[in-house]
């Protein structure tokens, strides 16, 4: 057990340098630097203001001891400056992420809340009204945009009621009970969102261990229905229903950034897009490797988990 | 009934001249076995005559300012109001689609060559390729979707690629664009393509065909490819969906489509926002054709799955 932790942790180390290793190239594919990009809104820059932000940067130097730089600095937890705030960005991201995985977090739990029981119900229940229904509302609510929903959460209840969804970002200090509010809606519309995966998911795996013979035993054993579901059924259709949830981190923060946006967040999904909006790649980089280290490490725990909850697996 | 057995025991495409019937018979049974597949494929005829015809079909241009009054409520002459510059939401819903479905289709055959290159060679060759090409999909899987996108959005804005038009359909960000959902969406693609090719290999005609002596080139195309449309198709529909939602995404936040081209995603933009308690008619069309047109890419696609996979046929 401990060696196999170990060698997934060696594993996800050379995934992790990979994506940074690829967001490093990428944001340097660039035709014309960074520089030149930068100085192409100061018409009136020099050759040497342009060389001078060239040494500020670092830009000066061959591309691979950039990289090595790069590398080593952001192991000690250094992943450079903003050029236009002249923040570091490691500061900007260590305010900004608590915001984010706070939304992310309460839209997973909601969306658990809601997938998990109507899938087992959906399962139970194959082919009748109560299926039906749940499965067109997954499909439902894996088609439906949730920048669509905010904006009707948004318009219409502050056209018939006057009410709007707070749209002001309250932190914990401004009362816990604002703070909730704030938060709740935002991670109902990403949760709902994400319910469509998980539900249709639990439905499936529902549905295959209902058909195994350890369930047709419990049956013949003359156990309650509730007894079956919740005691055989349910903890062994759990399992890969949270290689799913681990999945989902990587769709959750796709969303954050749109709703953060949408309900002036201030948290990481809204710092990335004015970044790429004003070309502060040391900011977009940042955001880049610390999204990647952080779903990596979910995956890794939800690897683990995986085993700890069922035996038959084995770690090979 | 000897034609009926054989047809039930080969796998679709293994003799090549009943293809086409049986794509016909997955057709008639969409039409008969499933009411909603059978109404998300109209919906996406619709979408399609609109895409084509949208210059035919829309009563006015997209971008036409004052075609009617500022803000009025839907009625004959606009069958889904205007917006706050008095431009018909209608005639620029029709043009969306065009945007959508164009963006759509391509990202999916990029998605779609992507997909079938990695997955073919990986779960063929095996061995030390699939090992490198597994790690490199590892690394693509575990990254969110939407930052990759942004992050390429990043990079390529305010350029140009030389040779591509400035404005219009094919103009650099939509090009940028389509080929950078469409990898992303092949390299998820090939993971499963991966694994029906990897049950396709053991199986007795490749064996056979081995045996003849055919090469790596025909078995490939001849055998391989054939025998794994069934989730590529599949998986083609569910992806146009996904490559729709994304290009919406990023439109609404402004880093899609370029902002004169009429997009679903544009029109529910944080400009238009403002005006929309107003004038709620210029989210809901917008908006509800968006979710209408993937929520039939998904349905048919769920559809589609349920008949031609045949590990999922009875389950």
């Amino acid at each position: 057990m401990t060696e196999y932790i170990l060698r997934r942790v060696l594993l996800a180390i050379p995934t992790i340098v990979l994506v940074i290793f690829l967001s490093f190239i990428v944001m340097r594919l660039v035709p014309g630097d960074l520089v030149d990009q930068m100085m192409a809104e100061r018409p009136y820059a020099t050759q040497a203001d342009k060389d001078k932000l060239r040494n500020e940067l670092g830009l000066d130097k061959p591309l691979p001891i950039q990289f090595v730089d790069y590398l080593g600095n952001a192991l000690q937890g250094d992943l450079g400056v903003s050029p236009w705030t002249h923040q570091p960005v490691t500061r900007e991201l260590r305010n900004r992420l608590p915001v984010t995985a706070e939304l992310g977090l309460y839209a997973i739990l909601l969306g658990l809340l809601i997938a998990l029981p109507v899938g087992v119900i959906s399962a139970m229940r194959q082919d009748t009204i109560e299926d039906y229904t749940s499965r067109s509302f997954a499909i439902l609510a894996l088609s439906v945009p949730y920048f669509f929903t905010a904006t009707l959460l948004i318009v219409f209840p502050e056209k018939w009621f006057g009410w709007s969804p707070p749209l002001i970002y309250k932190p914990w200090t401004a009362g816990l009970f604002d703070h909730l509010e704030y938060f709740f809606w935002p991670a109902l519309l990403l949760g709902v969102s994400l319910a469509g995966t998980v539900m249709r998911m639990t439905r499936t795996m529902m549905l295959e261990v209902l058909r195994q013979d350890y369930i047709r035993t419990a049956w013949a054993k003359g156990l309650r229905e509730r007894m079956i579901i919740t005691r055989h059924a349910l903890k062994n259709a759990f399992i890969p229903v949270i290689t799913i949830i681990g999945l989902q981190v990587g769709t959750a923060v796709g969303g954050t950034i749109i709703l953060e946006s949408i309900f002036n967040m201030p948290g990481i999904g809204r710092y990335f897009v004015s970044a790429i909006l004003q070309r502060d790649y040391p900011s977009v980089q940042g955001v880049v490797l610390v999204l990647a280290v952080i779903i990596v490490f979910v995956n890794l725990v939800v690897d683990v988990l995986y085993g700890v909850l069922d035996p038959r697996v084995r770690y090979g | 009934m000897a034609q009926t057995i054989a047809a039930m025991e080969l796998p679709a495409g293994a003799a090549p001249r009943r293809r086409l019937p049986f794509y016909l018979e997955v057709c008639v049974r969409l039409a008969r076995e499933k009411p909603m597949g059978l109404f998300s494929a109209i919906v996406v005829l619709i979408l399609i005559a609109m895409a084509v015809a949208a210059p035919l079909i829309a009563p006015f241009g997209p971008n036409e300012l004052g075609a009617g009054t500022r803000l009025t409520g839907p009625s004959f002459s606009h069958l889904m109001g205007t917006d706050n510059l008095g431009r018909d939401v209608f005639s620029r819903v029709v043009y969306g689609a065009r945007v959508s479905m164009t963006i759509g289709v391509a990202a999916v055959v990029v998605s779609t060559v992507v997909g079938l290159g990695i997955g073919v060679l990986s779960g063929y060759f095996g061995g030390i390729t699939d090992m490198i090409a597994q790690r490199f999909v590892d690394a693509f899987i575990a990254f969110p979707a939407l930052v990759f996108l942004l992050a390429v959005a990043a990079v390529f804005r305010g350029h140009q690629i030389p040779g591509l038009p400035a404005t219009g359909l094919v103009s650099t960000t939509n090009v940028v664009l389509m080929v950078s959902v469409g990898l992303l969406l092949g390299v998820g693609t090939s993971r499963i393509i991966r694994s029906a090719t990897i049950q396709v290999k053991d199986s007795t005609y490749m064996e056979a065909a081995r045996s003849l002596g055919c090469g790596h080139g025909r078995m490939i195309f001849a055998y391989v490819i054939p025998n794994v449309m069934a989730p590529t198709i599949t998986l083609a529909t569910l992806g146009l969906g996904v490559a729709i939602l994304i290009e919406a995404s990023l439109s609404f936040l402004g880093l899609g489509v370029p902002p004169d081209t009429p997009t679903w995603g544009g029109m529910l933009s944080r400009e238009a926002r403002s005006w929309m308690t107003q004038a709620p008619w210029m989210a809901i069309f917008p908006g509800g054709a968006l979710s209408l047109a993937v929520f039939a890419f998904n349905m048919l696609g769920d559809a589609l799955r349920d008949l031609l996979d045949p590990r999922l046929r009875n389950s």
